[in-house]
């Protein structure tokens, strides 16, 4: 196994309102190496952007990271002051977001606004940034690069804006790109598009990938690994084969028999899981996804489950992890 | 059966069994909640009950005048605020001119907030060149400063209470107007009017059963927030002798009095003015914490 | 970009015309008569009747509308029913002190405004934020007229640091010092009100700006703190605090009248004020018209500068 380029340890990012200390994530550990995807699933709510946005820093008050470790390399992110900070975002560490109407400045050209992120990391002047960028607005797969390099947002689609933004997130080469539901705001068939260059870019600079989102479709496309979050916490993790082959953890079934009921067509529920995930602040004393779970058993309210590694890096939180062993384990050689 | 059906209606996600009771139930105690808000409240019904009652807790006559004692400093025997040139005590006219003060600065807002969602649901609902009629005839009101149009129309007038009045109203009319008419057209996008409508319940029932209740909060909040401004404004014109006429005093001709024996007799002109800022302030907090609690967008952190 | 600003152009011709008319209007529904005014109580009928006529008092409204709408139009404000003096005359440099005392109360109001509220955003509910909010609600609420009072107290009478009144020509003796030394209170007072609201509109509408996606996507760039401020959310905070900063002229020019009252300085509120006094119809007029002429035009240029700075509106 590769030396990991993230390792996450004992994240935990409150945040303080007047309704009590909202766990938005609490305890999450993971780890990421070159190259490779890494998908956190789960519903809104669950913490997946409090995630990535901890690992960028960028989490807005009343928010804060509480406890934790994230290394990049062998830097501790938490121990770096602001300016540090600043010089790993959008060189080391670059970040896509979810709308991308609203990710762009109006007021200025689009051109600038990815140029911007390579004068203030690099050493070059303004007609070498001016070239780099036009080579991304090509790489991104924007038309006309020299003619678009002075439009202002407004005068782009969903589609074009979200390339515009990936060209920024990767303009200083990251190790390290950070991708928050990037497809979620555009057409279905736009999600494709963006999918597939967020994935060729990843290729071209062997960084790892954080993608975030809630569609099990674009997991099965994109991830290596698969992270499945709940109210917080990360009730189970394993490569993308075990995760569709082989989940053991309720909830994440409970994810996959709802996209496999979809896709029946019969229209069934859109309900995936009965139940409405738990109020963060008043979390209940045991498993989380206890009220919800159609197994849970008296264990299961009364303390939360340890993380455990059940076979070859395959981690799970449920204290029935033994008895929902699926068949398909016993008959593996 | 009307206002449960309302109630219904505007928690529509939320949910059932919230009635409009409970909603004014919930709004209270958020506002009750700002301590800024509540002590504000408290602070304006102690002025205003005082007022009301002038008579019989006022220490003094409000046109007694002591020779002795003019322009007695504070506390000069039991004349607690002190006395002004002519030697009556400031705080029972403090406590006279509250009725004056109070009513000029409270009734042109309400004047003003009635006639203006007359002409901004006109305008706003029923759009086309209703609209373009009254907004542009506003637009006209909204080209002159607000105190200086309000000063020219006093001054053109006879002078006095209702003058005041008539002018502070006349310039409230295009602001309110505009923020009832922006509700109205955003309330009138909404599904459920045209639910309404599909139903076959007539413009009248519309408007009053659907539209009007639900764009009315952001309309209090704009004019509790006014009636602040206003009680600066129409002291204003008191101080410039537009409005109330000696021996009757509001606390801006009090200031007004105050002026000419400022070096001798300071705190003939401090006191009211404290008092028009304490009052106006007051409705600021009120219109803050209003706004709070009935607008479920602003959080605060 | 030309087109939107003949657009904008377009729509205040109209409006100025309802200005005037309104002005008229309010004028002459005004009770009592101007010959009241210029012949006393004690006048015969007979009197009034002759001036009336030789005023073109006795013509239809319309009539006397046009006669002085074309008068105007053609710089002739009329003549004062008080001092018999061309109004134009006593109006356009008592005009040019009030624009001096405005231009410096705006300046004022601007500077403290924006950097209190720009301070005040970025320390978001910290102490200071809280203090200065706390400080503009109450200077928010502080009648002018009485602040000017405690100003012309503390530092006139007390302290002695300037002079209260005094200022009878621009164009006196006394110089540019002369100038400023009497300008620095009535500058104050008339700032005082504007700046707070100036201050708590710059913070909430930085603060607006600064939740927006693109600020953090900005930070997730890199870019400091101080270039998110200063570049990033200032560039499009701008147009919304240009429009209040332009209609809080209004509100500046109304407090204007109050410390031009009380520091007796030579300008149009004050002229405006006596003239209501003193029931001088045609000064009235001629200054409220002047007064929302500046103040449309204002807003106007406000409006046309927010054009250029949005590239929505300049690149079409």
């Amino acid at each position: 196994m590769a030396e990991p380029i993230l390792q996450v340890q004992g994240l935990r990012t409150h945040f303080t309102t007047r309704q009590g200390v909202i766990k938005a994530v609490d305890g999450l550990s993971f780890n990421l190496e070159a190259g490779k995807t890494l998908c956190i699933v789960g519903e809104s709510g669950s913490g997946k952007t409090v995630s990535s946005l901890s690992i960028m820093r960028l989490v807005d008050l009343p928010g804060r990271i509480v406890e934790g470790q994230i290394l990049y390399r062998d830097t501790d992110l938490l121990k770096l002051d602001e300016a540090e900070m600043e010089k790993i975002r959008g060189d080391r560490i670059g970040m896509v977001f979810q709308d991308p109407m609203a990710s762009l400045n109006p007021a200025f050209r689009i051109g600038d606004q990815i140029a911007e992120g390579i004068l203030i990391h690099q050493e070059v002047d303004k007609a070498e940034a001016r070239k780099r960028t036009l080579e991304l607005l090509a790489q991104v797969g924007i038309p006309h690069p020299e003619a678009r390099y002075g439009d202002y947002p407004h005068q782009f689609s969903g589609g074009m804006r979200q390339r515009v933004l990936i060209a920024s997130a990767i303009a200083c080469r990251p190790d390290i790109l950070i991708a928050d539901e990037p497809t979620t705001a555009l057409d279905v068939t736009i999600q494709a598009q963006i999918l597939k260059l967020l994935k060729e870019v990843q290729r071209n600079l062997n960084s790892a990938m954080i993608l975030v989102t809630h569609d099990l479709g674009v997991v099965a496309a994109m991830a290596d690994y698969v992270m499945v979050m709940y109210a917080g916490r990360m009730v189970e993790y394993a490569d993308v084969e075990t995760i569709f082959a082989q989940p053991r953890h309720p909830y994440t079934r409970g994810l996959l028999e709802s996209l496999i009921r979809l896709e029946d067509t019969r229209e069934t529920e859109l309900a995936p899981i009965p139940g409405m995930p738990p109020d963060l602040s008043r979390l209940p004393a045991g498993c989380s996804f206890a009220p919800r779970c159609p197994a849970a058993i008296e264990t299961c309210g009364a303390r939360y489950p340890a993380l455990q590694d059940i076979s070859g890096g395959h981690q799970v939180a449920c204290h029935l992890v033994a008895d929902l062993a699926p068949a398909v384990d016993e008959t593996v050689p | 059966m009307a206002s449960e059906k309302n109630g219904t209606l505007r928690t529509a996600p939320a949910g059932q069994g919230t009635n409009t009771h409970s909603r004014t139930y919930l709004a209270w105690l958020a506002f009750a909640e700002d301590k800024a808000a509540l002590f504000s409240l408290v602070f304006l019904l102690i002025v205003a009950l005082m007022a009301a009652f002038a008579p019989y807790v006022s220490p003094h006559d409000p046109y007694e005048a002591v020779n002795s004692l003019r322009n007695a400093p504070p506390g000069s025997g039991d004349f607690l605020l002190g006395a002004d040139s002519n030697g009556r005590d400031i705080l029972t006219r403090l406590i006279y001119g509250g009725r004056i003060s109070l009513v000029v600065g409270f009734a042109p807002t309400f004047l003003a907030m009635v006639i203006s969602l007359v002409l901004g649901l006109t305008a706003g609902y029923f759009g086309g060149w209703i609209d373009q009629a009254i907004m542009r005839t506003l637009d006209v009101l909204f080209a002159f400063p607000l105190v200086l149009l309000a000063i020219a129309i006093a001054g053109m007038l006879n002078p006095g209470v209702d003058t005041e009045i008539v002018a502070i109203t006349v310039v409230l009319v295009p602001y309110i107007s505009r923020i009832v008419r922006t509700s109205t057209i955003s309330v009138t996008a909404q599904p459920y009017i045209e639910a309404a409508r599909a139903g076959g319940a007539g413009q009248w029932a519309i408007v009053s059963r659907y539209v009007l209740p639900n764009m009315i909060s952001p309309v209090i909040v704009y004019t509790t927030t006014l009636v602040g401004l206003m009680i600066v404004v129409a002291s204003g014109l008191s101080f410039l002798g537009l409005g109330v006429q000696a021996p009757a005093a509001d606390w801006g001709s009090m200031v007004s009095e105050g002026r000419v024996v400022l070096r001798k007799a300071p705190h003939v002109t401090v006191f009211p003015g404290l008092l028009i800022v304490a009052v106006s302030l007051a409705f600021n907090y009120i219109g803050d914490g209003l706004r709070d609690a009935l607008d479920p967008k602003a959080i605060r952190r | 970009m030309g087109r939107q600003i003949i657009t904008r152009l377009a729509a205040v011709i109209p409006i100025l015309f309802g200005v005037s008319i309104f002005i008229f209007m309010l004028m002459h529904l005004a009770p009592g008569d101007v010959t009241d005014a210029l012949l006393g109580p004690m006048a015969t009928g007979d009197a009034k009747e002759k001036l009336r006529k030789a005023m073109g008092l006795d013509r239809p409204l319309v009539f006397q509308y046009l006669t002085w709408m074309g008068n105007i139009l053609q710089g002739d404000f009329g003549v004062s029913v008080h001092t018999k003096r061309a109004v134009s005359e006593v109006v356009l440099p008592r005009f040019g002190n009030t624009v001096i005392l405005a231009l410096a109360s705006l300046l004022l109001a601007l500077s403290v405004g924006f950097f209190v509220g720009m301070y005040a955003a970025a320390k978001s509910y910290s102490t200071f934020d809280r203090v200065s909010m706390s400080l503009t609600l109450m200077l928010g609420s502080t009648p002018p007229y009485w602040l000017a009072l405690l100003l012309v107290l503390m530092f006139s009478l007390k302290l002695r640091w300037f002079p209260a009144t005094g200022m009878t020509s621009i164009l006196g003796d006394g110089g540019l010092m002369d100038i400023a030394r009497h300008l620095v209170l009535p500058a104050i007072a008339t700032a005082a009100a504007p700046a707070a609201i100036i201050t708590r509109m710059v913070r909430s509408t930085m603060l607006e700006v600064l939740s927006q996606g693109y600020i953090r996507v900005a930070r997730a760039k890199g870019v400091s703190q101080r270039a998110i401020l200063w570049k990033h959310a200032l560039r499009n905070a701008l147009p919304p605090i240009a429009t209040i900063s332009g209609l809080q002229l209004g509100f500046l020019l109304g407090g204007a009248l109050f410390t031009e009252v009380i520091f007796a300085w030579p300008g149009l509120g004050n002229q405006l004020y006596y003239s209501i006094v003193a029931r001088d119809v045609v000064v009235v007029q001629a200054a409220v018209l002047v007064i929302a002429l500046a103040f449309v035009l204002v807003n106007l240029a406000v409006d046309i500068l927010n054009a250029f700075l949005d590239p929505r509106v300049r690149k079409v």
